[in-house]
């Protein structure tokens, strides 16, 4: 990640940086499970996942970074095979 | 070559603004503003103003979207008064909180129930906390050349903070007075384009207004202050700067009028700051040693200056406006500023409230009851035999 230049003012300006409220997968109350065999590869949850947390992979394939999905489930509602469905925390198969 | 103008305030402040030359104005119409806005408008008609010019559907949206440009790195300019500047009152913290150098005319005008447009300071006293620097101006030439100081100050990477030039309702808003109006190229030189200490940028990303923790936030507000102070010191140079290269000064903090010798002061803000030179004048032909200091600067509040001040001098000062449960805001502050410092003796008055006329013959009146010995410490002017 390129890092951002430091503005010389005190103020609340953020600098992007991985991580920098801590691990805020932590949050997550449903977790959204990946069928890989339904995915078409249409990037739609990579695009719209508002964390970043969809890894895009060289051949289209994703992977969810659980240490940041905060489970809103954007990347679910967007998926047009149902290849992401929510599952509440702690009720996993 | 300058040119005179004899416009009202409103007109002055609208040509000010257009040759500061803001990249963008946000603004929603309010009495006794409205002319201002017009006048802007004006000029985007005749082509004069090039910026880009927002018409909103409120005053809490005028001052976001001069906000949103600030933050994008613009030049921004608004205007308003009275109950507009209230339905900002959110936004205005947010501007100085952010330390966006934003330059905003507000007409001092009543605050209502009680409908009335006439002038009144209240408006602009309950701002007094949003981290503004406030400007109290006393005729259409220091509306002029207060506002382009104001963008010269507010843009200094080390002040950084909103400016707020509060005129009185109608007795300078609607009034015609000659204005001496620079070439537009001297004011260039004097306010060069605008070159943002911080901005949002998509090549160097960064977020504003985050999540902040207990551990960051007092930083801010202890930058907030540093920048006032830091202020406190520049006015009187950019003031100064000012009259080296247009020959003209109101004076920095205070501007002073007959105090080398004064055995009294008087304090006094804005039009009523104006009218008073010539109660001085009459009072001096009766032999009374008397001064007048008029606060042109709210916020930085002059502590140094007023102790001074109370020092050499009793103290007399007018208030148009009051702190309910309290006292006139002006009054309170001077006397918090000598805490300690001085026992001078100091009287404040409550005088002009809903516009009503303050002439020169009421503030000798008013000087006369604090010489006297007999006023009590706060006294509402006209009101005397009531408790």
């Amino acid at each position: 990640m390129k890092k951002s230049k430091k503005y010389d003012v005190v103020a609340s300006i953020s600098y992007p940086k991985e991580g920098a409220m801590g691990k805020t997968g932590s949050w997550r109350v449903f977790c959204p499970e990946l069928d890989k065999e339904k995915c078409v590869k249409c990037l739609r949850c990579w695009i719209f996942c508002p964390e970043g947390a969809v890894k895009r992979k060289k051949d289209n394939t994703v992977e969810i970074n659980f240490d940041y999905c905060k489970g809103c489930g954007v990347c679910a509602n967007q998926c047009p095979t149902k290849a992401i469905i929510m599952k509440r925390e702690g009720k996993k198969k | 070559m300058s040119e005179i103008m004899i416009d009202t305030g409103n007109y002055i402040a609208a040509k000010a603004a257009i040759m500061a030359k803001p990249d963008v104005v946000a603004a929603y119409p309010i009495t006794p503003q409205t002319t201002l806005v017009e006048g802007i408008a004006n000029y985007v008609a005749t082509g004069e103003f090039k910026g880009e010019y927002i018409c909103v559907e409120s005053e809490h949206s005028a001052m976001s979207a001069c906000i949103g440009a600030s933050e994008a790195g613009s030049r921004t300019f608004t205007a308003t008064s009275a109950h507009g500047l209230l339905l900002m009152h959110e936004m205005l913290h947010w501007a100085a909180l952010a330390r966006l150098p934003i330059v905003m005319c507000n007409i001092n005008r009543v605050i209502g129930p009680g409908w009335n447009i006439w002038t009144d300071e209240n408006d602009a006293i309950s701002q007094r906390d949003t981290g503004w620097i406030q400007f109290f101006a006393s005729s259409n030439q220091e509306i002029y050349d207060t506002l382009i100081q104001a963008f010269k100050l507010a843009e200094q990477s080390k002040v950084l903070l909103p400016v707020m030039i509060s005129h009185n309702a109608f007795i300078l808003s609607h009034t015609s007075m000659p204005a001496e109006i620079p070439a537009q190229e001297k004011i260039d030189d004097f306010l060069p384009s605008y070159k943002p200490t911080w901005k949002l940028d998509v090549d160097n990303p960064t977020t504003q207004g985050n999540i902040i923790g207990t551990e960051h936030y007092e930083h801010i507000r202890k930058a907030m202050q540093n920048a006032q102070m830091h202020a406190k010191k520049l006015i009187p140079s950019i003031a100064k700067e000012w009259e080296k290269q247009f020959g003209r000064t109101h004076g920095g903090l205070f501007e002073y009028y007959q105090c080398e010798d004064a055995e009294y002061i008087l304090i006094s803000m804005g039009a009523i700051g104006a009218e008073s030179k010539e109660a001085i004048n009459l009072l001096r032909k009766e032999g009374i040693k008397i001064g007048l200091a008029r606060l042109r600067v709210l916020r930085p509040f002059p502590t140094e200056e007023v102790i001074k001040l109370s020092k050499q001098a009793e103290l007399i000062v007018i208030d148009r406006n009051i702190s309910i449960g309290c006292e006139g805001a002006v009054f309170n502050e001077i006397k918090a500023a000598v805490y300690g410092k001085t026992d001078g003796k100091i009287t404040g008055f409550i005088a002009g409230l809903g516009g009503k006329d303050v002439t020169y013959s009421d503030i000798q009146k008013i000087c006369k009851k604090a010489i006297s010995g007999k006023a009590k410490q706060q006294i509402w002017y006209g009101f005397e035999e009531e408790v």
